[in-house]
């Protein structure tokens, strides 16, 4: 006898109640998918009945839906969405960079770098605790306000400043626990090779971390391309102004309408990427822990027909 | 103590004294130690008996509480030593492997050579190819960790330690998590290591082959070195009761 798992055949077969259920054939899920779509149809019909008949509809198709100040409307609000495309993407950059940093900070080990730990951790507090808003006027308009020479005074550039300073430190959370969750006999590994500190992390603990917080970072993505729209309040006009100035010269809602549509036609596309990359990261970790090649069945699943 | 092959050079290693303690559990407790050049020396006990401990030890990746580790006359422990450029001299091998899985075989070698040895790409790669081809890896060159079986992950990892040029190899307990057919194929490549003079200590649990391969045999028991010698000597007439019972249990388990 060598080891614990005996190839006993006189063994009791297992009860058939711990038997994995089986899988939906083709047939059962073209079904389901079929009756997905009559009862989708069925209920939003229903809602659109209810809705048009409510009272009070006239008015909230005037004030909301307005097709011809639609029309007007969208391709002028359309165009400064690229303002906040681009304090998007600059802010963004800024936003992994620092993050990482300071995520990699408050993970240094060692009493003689406490004072950089104890930095980095007061910085994720306060700027998780101060709501976004405050921080873009207080350096929007305070900064400015100072006349400091050679300091900028542009609202872009302390709208992009405002939203780094505010996300990293959220997306230096998002890091920190990816860098936690990658196990410390992968630094042991490295280290024992000859790898300094640093380069462990940089080469073998960090690679990893990121690749595992890449849903969550989306995420974050979500909430600063939303979040854009703050840096209207201290005079950048980017989507949201040109639609607020489209209002007040029309008396009507529609203009925000059509920033709201924008918004959901950039986010909804990255909400789906999130989840399918949520999905994937989930199947890869389930295919490493029973072996490869398990743990293909993912067709569907965003979407729920199994 | 241990017998040096040749009296004429300086030991590779040297244990004087070890104490290692996790809190309140004594770990190691006064272990001696010596081992030449070019000799193989199989530790084996039961686990709980400091066997990985000791290893870990002397690559220093656990401070030790007391005593002195010297490897090639150099004081290892001493304080203020670099501890990075201590570890390039030492290879160790896991039980786990631990490869790293972001990134195929050949970067898994060539990354500590490349930037702790500061080698060039192409020589880092070719003296990787090299070795890889010397185990039967050569075709794995560009796979992944996690598409490999444990026993090729576990040579990729003994070559990923060679490729450092390491004097000194430590392997701790490297089959023990391999399936029995794959045990084979990680002990061939550890026998042409020894075959080829490498200066290795091996925690180990597969008791057929440290009577094979070992010069020397050292038997822990509570973090004590209980009875040590000739593989021979061990193996066939023990004389502490701890290891007679000890390698009975072995037998009654059918692993020797």
């Amino acid at each position: 006898m060598i080891d614990g798992d005996s190839r006993d055949t006189g063994a009791i077969p297992p009860p058939r109640a711990t038997r994995p259920p089986r899988r939906a054939s083709g047939r059962s899920t073209r079904r389901s998918l079929g009756i997905a779509l009559a009862s989708t149809i069925a209920v939003f019909g229903l809602l659109a009945v209810v809705l048009v008949n409510a009272p009070g509809w006239e008015a909230v198709r005037e004030s909301f839906l307005d097709g011809e100040n639609f029309i007007e409307s969208a391709p002028r609000i359309i165009a400064r969405f690229e303002v906040n495309v681009r304090l998007f993407v600059f802010a963004e950059i800024l936003i992994l960079a620092w993050g990482l940093v300071l995520a990699i900070l408050r993970g240094l080990p060692g009493p003689v770098l406490f004072p950089l730990r104890l930095l980095a951790t007061a910085y994720v507090d306060l700027f998780r605790a101060i709501p976004g808003v405050l921080v873009i006027y207080l350096l929007g308009f305070g900064i400015p306000g100072l006349r400091l020479p050679g300091v900028p005074n542009d609202p872009f550039f302390w709208g992009v400043v405002a939203l780094t300073l505010v996300y990293s430190a959220y997306v230096s959370e998002v890091y920190r626990a990816g860098i936690d969750s990658v196990h410390p006999s992968q630094a042991a590994a490295a280290r024992s090779l000859g790898l300094s500190q640093l380069q462990a992390l940089r080469y073998v603990v960090v690679p990893q971390a990121v690749r595992r917080v890449i849903p969550p970072l989306l995420n974050d993505f979500i909430g600063l391309q939303k979040d854009t729209v703050l840096v209207s309040f201290i005079g950048v006009v980017e989507i949201f102004r040109q639609s607020q100035i489209r209002q007040q010269a029309t008396f009507n809602f529609t203009p925000y309408l059509v920033t709201a549509l924008v918004f959901l036609v950039v986010t909804i596309p990255l909400a789906r990427i999130t989840d399918w990359l949520v999905a994937r990261e989930r199947d890869r970790r389930y295919a490493a822990a029973v072996g490869a090649g398990a743990g293909r069945a993912r067709r569907g699943r965003m979407w729920g027909f199994r | 103590m241990g017998l040096p092959l040749n009296g004429s050079r300086e030991p590779a290693l040297v244990v004087d004294d070890l104490w290692k303690s996790f809190g309140e559990l004594q770990v190691l407790r006064g272990i001696d130690l010596r081992v030449s050049e070019h000799e193989v020396v199989c530790v084996i006990g039961a686990s709980g008996s400091g066997k990985s401990t000791l290893l870990r030890c002397i690559n220093l990746t656990e401070p030790i509480d007391d005593g002195r580790i010297v490897v090639g006359g150099e004081e290892i422990t001493a304080p203020d030593v670099d501890v990075d450029r201590i570890r390039r001299g030492i290879g160790i091998v896991f039980q786990a492997y631990n490869l790293f899985p972001h990134m195929p075989v050949i970067d898994n070698i060539t990354l500590a050579p490349r930037k702790v040895l500061r080698l060039g790409r192409a020589e880092a790669e070719s003296q990787a190819v090299e070795l890889l081809e010397r185990f039967g890896l050569a075709e794995k060159r560009d796979a992944y960790p996690d598409s490999l079986s444990g026993g090729q992950q576990q040579r990729v990892a003994i070559v990923r330690a060679l490729a450092m040029r390491p004097r000194l190899m430590l392997l701790d307990e490297v089959t023990s998590a391999l399936d029995p057919e794959l045990v084979a194929e990680v002990l061939n490549v550890i026998r042409e290591l020894a075959a080829e003079g490498m200066t290795m200590v091996i925690a180990t649990h597969e008791m057929a082959f440290a009577r094979d391969i070992a010069h020397r045999v050292l038997f822990l028991d509570g973090g004590a070195i209980l009875e040590e010698g000739p593989p021979a000597d061990i193996f066939s007439s023990p004389r502490e009761p701890r290891t007679r019972e000890f390698l009975q249990r072995i037998i009654d388990a059918g692993r020797l």
